[in-house]
């Protein structure tokens, strides 16, 4: 044990003497947190719409006010021809382009079913498929206003009954955004960290030969192991109470599940990711190829951790594939335990398979590290 | 006299590439044992093997009493090694890379608190104990070295090439160190390429191609080959 806190007071020393990491550790991380739950949204605003209108009626401008009025959409720009029109939306200045022909009021008056003809700009086909759901409501409801001044004209119409559904959102209940994303991000966070701080950090042992002299030491590979890995669990831990503290002050997530429970499940999850560290950094021989092995694994695990895409979404093998994967264990758990107040029995599922992933990681990573060469 | 390392046939391959064929030797306590060899003739290899961090493919070699094939943690304890690389941690000050070594040996810090004045005061080093050792020059590193590999007063140390590409006046300093060492009962086991240092060693080996060609004392060998100096003994066997 003495020696464990030998080695361990030695790589503290380490790590504070490098006046360039602690920033890096600490307040890189946090920028991070920061600004990418501030940008990564999933909301669609600020729709630019582009108009031609042939038949320059009053409910062709009644159209065009609706949309105007909507707080998603910007002012519509006026064109004279679709030709026009397409140029802006090559350059990417507008998002749909909306064609009003010119027998539109007629065909209203008429009850003819007028139509009017859009494009929608669909590289982004996620967010093309928001921005027509939004016209489309505006719309339905520009429908019902013309419906209810035409009465008189066309009584019919208003005779049928529709079916509403009313949703009442639970857990995120004003469906903000960055409600969900915080503690996911925090997860990035922190995985991103340990796994780069650790794998690297024994191969720069490696690297600059101080390992060999290690080795040639009575030092027990686990003595070395846990001496090497306790620091990173520190400052995994570290890092996810500042994470907190700044999800609670400055984007005000709830924390609705006990926080031991958070504290808990870092603490084993954080077992899984320094094994994994430790396992690619036998494998290395420079802190190059850890860096570039380490961020293979971490870009598949966060990508495909239901972080940024649902899981519900994934086709079939990805869905297999994140029953494997210890950062979508780690988003699910963050969100369930903050957002939903999940309990340890309702989370019973994820820390038993976190736990069976540190024991399995944590075997490998001990059986393939070598004193001998 | 007592023996303190006795290689038996010791071998390394790599494949079908024997990189150490058949060692034979045996080294008595208090010596200076230098290994010598052209680059690649298999010295690292072998050392390595004396060590324990690398198995032997066949053979075997009995180290400070213990059997490097099955008891190497147990070699590992009661030997010193200073490899060809600075392998002090150069983040660290004097005092922490004594501590850290020391600890890890088992050390207590009193012994280590005791050990640590005296490495000062024989290397000189008071006004830069407080200085990271990155920030020393490489022969005050080289002997720093030593001495930290000296703390937990092994049987043995190895020493693998220590004094490259330090100075002559540093090398002749770092030579004292290793007599005084030798006089203290400490038996070195050291790899060169400077031919006179090897006129130091008690006895010397010579290895070309994975096999030790020539085993004598300086003195014996030039005589037995006919020639003036070591480095004539040396260009005749490794050509």
């Amino acid at each position: 044990m003495k020696i464990v806190f030998i080695i361990i007071r030695k790589e503290f020393k380490q790590i504070f003497r490098n006046k360039a990491m602690i920033p890096i550790i600490f307040v890189l991380p946090l920028l991070q947190l920061v600004i990418l739950s501030n940008a990564a949204t999933y909301e669609v605003k600020d729709i630019q719409v582009a108009y031609i209108d042939h038949d320059n009626s009053i409910s062709s401008r009644l159209l065009i006010e609706h949309i105007k009025g909507s707080s998603y959409f910007l002012a519509p720009i006026h064109f004279e021809t679709s030709r026009q029109a397409e140029e802006v939306i090559l350059k990417d200045k507008v998002d749909m382009v909306l064609e009003i022909p010119g027998d539109f009021e007629k065909n209203i008056i008429n009850s003819q079913h007028p139509q009017i003809a859009l494009r929608i700009n669909a590289i982004d086909g996620a967010t093309a498929g928001v921005q027509n759901v939004y016209i489309q409501q505006i719309v339905m409801h520009f429908n019902k206003n013309i419906q209810l001044k035409n009465k008189t004209l066309n009584t019919f119409n208003q005779s049928f009954s529709k079916t509403e559904s009313i949703a009442s959102f639970w857990y995120n209940r004003n469906l903000n955004y960055k409600t969900l994303m915080v503690p996911g991000i925090l997860v990035l966070i922190i995985t991103m960290l340990t796994i780069f701080l650790s794998s690297m950090n024994i191969v720069r042992e490696k690297e600059i030969g101080t390992l060999e002299q290690i080795n040639v030491t009575p030092i027990k590979k686990w003595q070395f192991i846990v001496g090497k890995l306790f620091p990173f669990w520190v400052i995994g831990l570290l890092l996810l109470s500042v994470g907190l503290l700044i999800s609670k002050l400055i984007f005000n997530i709830p924390m609705l599940g006990s926080i031991f429970l958070i504290y808990g499940y870092t603490s084993l999850y954080l077992l899984v990711i320094l094994g994994m560290g430790l396992f690619i950094s036998n494998f290395t021989d420079t802190q190059q190829q850890a860096m570039f092995i380490a961020w293979f694994f971490v870009v598949i695990f966060i990508l495909m951790s239901g972080l940024f895409t649902p899981v519900e979404s994934m086709p079939t093998w990805a869905k297999i594939f994140t029953e494997f994967n210890p950062v979508a264990y780690f988003v699910e758990m963050m969100r369930m335990v903050m957002l939903k107040g999940s309990n340890f029995q309702d989370a019973s599922r994820l820390i038993i398979k976190t736990f069976i992933y540190a024991v399995i990681m944590n075997s490998l990573a001990v059986w393939s590290y070598r004193k001998k060469i | 006299m007592e023996t303190t390392i006795k290689a038996t046939n010791l071998t390394k391959s790599f494949g079908d590439f024997t990189a150490v064929d058949k060692l034979n030797f045996e080294v008595e306590k208090g010596e200076i044992f230098g290994f010598l060899g052209a680059n690649g003739a298999g010295k690292t290899t072998a050392m390595k093997m004396l060590i324990g961090i690398s198995k032997p493919s066949a053979g075997d070699a009995v180290v400070a009493g213990y059997q490097v094939s099955n008891q190497a943690e147990l070699v590992k304890k009661n030997i010193g090694y200073m490899s060809q690389k600075f392998a002090l941690y150069d983040d660290l000050n004097i005092k922490e890379n004594i501590q850290f070594f020391g600890g890890i040996y088992g050390l207590d810090s009193k012994s280590i608190e005791v050990k640590y004045n005296r490495v000062v005061e024989n290397l000189g080093l008071q006004d830069y104990a407080k200085q990271l050792v990155r920030s020393l020059p490489l022969g005050w590193k080289q002997k720093l070295a030593f001495s930290v590999a000296l703390l937990h007063q092994p049987k043995i140390v190895f020493l693998d090439e220590p004094t490259g590409g330090v100075d002559p006046v540093t090398r002749r300093q770092f030579w004292e160190l290793i007599y005084e060492a030798a006089n203290q009962g400490t038996t070195i086991f050291v790899t060169t390429h400077y031919m006179d240092e090897a006129e130091y060693c008690d006895r010397i080996s010579i290895m070309v191609e994975g096999e030790i060609k020539a085993l004598d004392t300086p003195k014996v060998l030039k005589k037995e080959f006919g020639v003036s100096s070591l480095n004539d003994v040396f260009l005749k066997l490794a050509r």
